[in-house]
């Protein structure tokens, strides 16, 4: 082992500890932004050790890089490539981070993500073709090849199809057609049995059918599942690209793609249990989809509709001025109707009246996991008065007024019961209030199509509005009060 | 098996435990920075594009490695970013109150607590 080669090995050492730590920071929101930073300062040590180390020449590089190395000395188009990709690549990243709106950021993870499993995939089918060339392909070499193109290849497909959906490109309500379940199972069968084909006679075109095959499988993967699951399968998706990288290291030898994309891999698959724990579901029957409708409320009037005690902005302005303790319910309609500020206006100024103001956060309320925080956070809400669903339930008791704003399924005492859609669904106990308010479109059902029996109790008042204009009215009201 | 094989499949495994560990801790809040900031770190897959640059000698296989830079490089860099303007927007006191009014609105926000 060089010298340069021992530096680089201890640089990626201090690299995956600085993604450990960084992790570790994130537990608590004071310290999470330093954990960014350590994590992006170990990135920012790794690449650019490896530079150095490719640009030192054939002897060191091929004995990190990996062992199969033809330790030819990088060609100059080589580098423009490089160069070219990752400058366009970082140019792209950075736009989209920097413009994203806070309501759109499960898209943008989400691409993030699809161009990471492809990246993945695609440092496998380089090594593999060349190692194809010079005939040096061994079992140990081909399985972890297969795996980071199967993975890599159904994410990035995946991904961009959940961000599709996401955006509203491609329709949120569960996508199905005549054998499209047949399709998917084939897909699938000979993605896997083409990789084992692959492990016995390795061949670039058996790779490309595998490509294919796995990238038609993600695409036919996530196109039934309902826009509600978004959650789930963003963590899920997210923790395959950390397996796919995790092969990837296999791949060329690299132990920091090894530690980082299990890291990845990991995480990914805790929080996807955590979210489907939050919906009572398994994560199979999400992943089987067909479940929930699309994003637009359907208008249906129900036939509880007539039994809805209807309020006004100025009713809910008495009543929340007056109240002395106020838990907010946010969910989804919420951030659909981009009404995030005036929902945080309104708490600072009955919390600037005395009064004791929560915010309720659902674990599955927004299109990932934790979003609705992050939305909160951007229109100024103090993370101190968000509250997770078991810290705040008990707080309903004591609570005068309860404002549901765009949450629906979350808050159904259905789910109490058994034998329906949402049966064993942990929810928020809104009905445990004093009073509670409802701000809605219309009695459209939620995701699981199901009448809220929220509504149809006496101590609940529906206002009939846009999440926006709704907030923006009773904010209004609420000012004429207090000055 | 090679004992290469052998050491990184240890690797593998034992990271795979320090993250169940790690992630397990962090509160709900949180789950989007922290979905976002690991969505940055399999990033790492730019060394990788990195590394494999270094054996692309065919016009084909640069093409490969240009795609490959390209993809991980928006992956690390746009993911590090977002997550920073993320919990850049979590704090724990609203911003400087616009009004003087708001220390005795504190004060009796903590006395109404203490009552209730």
């Amino acid at each position: 082992m060089s010298t340069l080669d021992l530096v680089v090995r201890l640089i990626y050492l201090a690299a995956a500890v600085g993604f450990v730590l960084g992790l570790h920071l994130m537990r608590s929101p004071a310290t999470a932004r330093r954990g960014n930073l350590l994590s992006a300062a170990g990135m920012a040590a790794a690449v650019i050790a490896t530079v150095v180390l490719l640009g030192s020449g054939p002897e060191s590089s091929a004995a990190s890089a990996a062992s199969h190395s033809t330790g030819l000395p990088v060609t100059t188009w080589a580098w423009a490539a490089l160069a070219a990709g990752t400058l366009l690549g970082a140019g792209g990243g950075l736009l989209g981070a920097r413009k994203v709106k806070m309501t759109a950021i499960p898209q943008l993870v989400s691409i993030f993500n699809a161009v990471g499993g492809g990246a993945a995939a695609l440092v496998a089918v380089v090594d593999f073709v060349r190692a194809v060339g010079e005939g040096s392909t061994t079992a140990g070499f081909s399985i972890p090849v297969v795996l980071d193109v199967l993975i890599g290849s159904v994410t990035f497909s995946g991904s961009l199809i959940a961000a599709g959906k996401l955006q509203g490109w491609v329709s949120g309500a569960p996508i199905t057609f005549l054998g499209s379940r047949a399709l998917s199972a084939l897909s699938a069968a000979v993605g896997i049995l083409g990789g084992i084909w692959l492990v016995a006679n390795p061949s670039v075109w058996l790779l490309v059918v595998v490509v294919v095959a796995a990238s038609a499988f993600g695409v036919l993967m996530v196109l039934p599942i309902g826009g509600a699951d978004m959650p789930v399968v963003i963590s899920l998706l997210n923790a395959f690209t950390g397996l796919a990288v995790a092969m990837a290291g296999f791949v060329i030898g690299n132990q920091i793609l090894i530690i980082a994309g299990a890291l990845v891999g990991a995480a990914g698959t805790i929080l996807t249990k955590l979210m489907a724990d939050a919906m009572n579901r398994s994560v199979m029957a999400i992943m089987i989809g067909g479940f929930g409708t699309g994003d637009s409320a359907t208008p249906v009037l129900a036939g509880a509709a007539a039994d809805v005690r209807r309020v006004d902005a100025d009713d809910v302005a008495i009543q929340l001025a007056y109240a002395s303790k106020v838990i907010i319910v946010p969910g989804y309609g919420l951030a659909a109707a981009q009404a995030q500020r005036e929902l945080g206006e309104l708490g600072t100024l009955l919390a600037a009246r005395g009064i004791t103001v929560l915010y309720a956060i659902h674990p599955v309320a927004g299109r990932m996991p934790g979003h609705m925080n992050v939305l909160l956070a951007e229109a100024d809400v103090p993370y101190t008065q968000l509250k997770e669903m078991d810290e705040v339930n008990p707080e309903f008791d004591t609570c005068d007024v309860a404002l549901v704003v765009g949450a629906n399924d979350v808050t159904n005492p259905a789910a109490r019961r058994t034998g329906n859609a949402i049966s064993g669904m942990p929810i928020l106990d809104v009905d445990h209030a004093r009073s509670i308010i409802v701000i809605k479109r219309s009695l459209g059902h939620g995701y699981a199509g199901l009448d809220n029996e929220l509504y149809g109790d006496p101590k609940t008042g529906m206002l009939f509005a846009d999440a926006k204009k709704g907030l923006a009215a009773i904010l209004a009201a609420v000012k004429s009060y207090v000055a | 098996m090679t004992p290469e094989l052998l050491s990184n499949l240890s690797l593998f495994v034992l990271a795979l435990l320090v993250g169940f560990e790690v992630i397990s801790k962090i509160p709900a809040t949180l789950h989007t920075p922290m979905m976002s900031g690991a969505n940055s770190i399999h990033g790492v897959v730019l060394v990788g594009a990195i590394l494999i640059a270094g054996m692309a000698d065919t016009p084909g296989a640069c093409l490969l490695t240009f795609v490959a830079a390209a993809f991980a490089a928006m992956n690390v860099v746009g993911g590090y970013v977002v997550t920073d303007r993320m919990l850049g927007m979590f704090r724990a006191k609203p911003k400087p109150p616009p009004a003087p009014v708001a220390a005795p609105a504190a004060a009796a926000a903590e006395t109404i607590e203490v009552k209730a």
